[in-house]
């Protein structure tokens, strides 16, 4: 048998400024693209699970927000499986996409997402990760898009038993992984890229 | 259940980040208060990572991947030099991927983009939108058809200016995959005094960016053509995979 040759994955560069012409064109009045934004709708009246909406804002290291980077989530359904192209392991929700993309708003630099709460997803050696949102974020001035995941801070029981959490207990910033709630259904989830309540990004 | 699914089980290769700019690129301006400045914490691959989102190559309109044509619907033409960006997309495994989403984004001939933050004083194309979107086939191979995009100054301190280049946003099978890079031009004087292209310190990483002009695919009396590969991430072996190659 041959060997395969190994390739290098091909380097990062910043996003830039103007990344809503690719991603988020609607927003910026272009409509070439059919005028629907990927990533903007992830759920349908049949998707299953309790309605959430997210929102934050990405804070850079004078503490303001973040006016013109993008978010995506990546996300497992009600049930804590993920869709996927690997048909042996989609048991998962076809009304539900799993992936989210948002933009900075150009006033304010809130995100926000329509989604709903993912459960609990089992790992292949039997233990459970807690609700989680896998977070992606990019804009000018990055230049490797930033890794991070969100919890919620409710799901006080399933949290403590999470593999990922409980490697990082001790430290104080596993506080910066946490949603908040701030009503019925509603969760804050703020980034910060430096200062003292930097957020722990992970290398994946 | 055949061999493709198989492959697609294992856990990412850790990514090389020598390859990549690290966070905090001084002579990118931008980048002083947006890096963080904590090392970030490795975790291991769970399905959170290793799965990724589903594109239907259905969403893709007739113009998508046209961006000469796309802005007018077919009815006009952008202005400038007409070309052809292709290539296939690997990843580490030298393994070709389908069923990748690739969104492009770029300036107009002038160096101009379509977007209210873009102050430069050069026109806009009224043809032009410079954004297209396409996923690649069942050998992994993509192409667009575009107008070179023109150089531009931007505010960095300096006199510095962009080499012309095209944004790409590529999705690969896997979330950990996610991949937002640029491509630039063979031959471009304007590459190595860049200081975005500069946050990449490996000149054979960067190399890797420059797409080559490609003659046997240029199309006479029409466009020239550049070719420019991706490589994504690679992933472990499965164990059946080990015992084919032996890693």
């Amino acid at each position: 048998m041959h060997k395969l040759q190994r390739l290098k994955e091909i380097p990062s560069q910043t996003a830039g400024p103007f990344l809503h012409i690719g991603c988020i064109p609607s927003q910026i009045g272009l409509n070439t693209l059919g005028g629907i934004d990927l990533g903007s709708v992830l759920l349908s009246k049949k998707t299953k699970g309790k309605r959430i909406t997210l929102t934050g804002k990405v804070f850079d290291g004078k503490n303001i927000p973040i006016r013109d980077g993008m978010v995506e989530i990546w996300q497992a359904d009600a049930n804590g499986l993920y869709r996927t192209s690997e048909t042996k392991l989609d048991g998962s929700d076809l009304n539900f996409s799993g992936w989210g993309r948002s933009h900075c708003d150009f006033e304010s630099g809130s995100w926000t997402f329509k989604t709903i709460k993912p459960g609990p997803v089992m790992m292949k050696n039997g233990k459970w990760m807690a609700p989680h949102i896998s977070f992606w974020f990019v804009a000018r001035g990055i230049n490797l898009g930033l890794n991070t995941r969100m919890y919620f801070s409710d799901e006080h029981s399933l949290n403590e038993k999470d593999p990922l959490l409980q490697e990082l207990k001790g430290t104080k910033r596993i506080r910066t992984l946490m949603a908040r709630k701030i009503a019925e259904n509603s969760y804050e989830f703020n980034i910060y890229l430096q200062g003292k309540n930097e957020t722990i990004f992970f290398e994946i | 259940m055949d061999k493709s699914d198989l492959r697609c089980q294992g856990p990412l290769y850790p990514r090389d980040k020598t390859l990549h700019p690290k966070a905090l690129t001084p002579d990118y301006k931008s980048s002083l208060l947006r890096s963080p400045k904590m090392t970030l914490i490795p975790m291991s691959n769970t399905l959170s990572e290793i799965t990724g989102p589903v594109f239907d190559p259905n969403i893709l309109g007739e113009f998508d991947s046209d961006l000469t044509k796309n802005y007018c619907s077919g009815k006009q033409i952008g202005i400038g030099e007409q070309i052809i960006v292709h290539g296939k997309v690997f990843d580490e495994n030298s393994r070709t991927i389908p069923n990748v989403l690739i969104e492009v984004w770029q300036a107009n001939a002038s160096g101009r983009y379509r977007h209210f933050s873009d102050s430069y004083k050069a026109p806009l194309d009224p043809y032009f939108g410079g954004c297209g979107r396409c996923v690649t086939d069942q050998n992994g191979c993509y192409s667009f058809r575009t107008i070179r995009p023109g150089a531009y100054p931007w505010p960095n301190g300096g006199n510095n200016w962009r080499p012309s280049h095209i944004h790409f946003s590529i999705f690969g099978t896997s979330f950990a995959q996610r991949l937002i890079t640029q491509m630039y031009f063979e031959g471009d004087p304007l590459i190595k005094l860049c200081p975005i292209a500069n946050t990449i310190e490996d000149p054979a990483s960067l190399k890797t960016l420059v797409a080559q002009l490609d003659m046997k695919k240029t199309i006479h009396m029409d466009a020239r053509a550049y070719q420019f590969n991706i490589i994504l991430r690679g992933r472990f072996s499965t164990i059946f995979e080990n015992k084919m190659d032996g890693n």
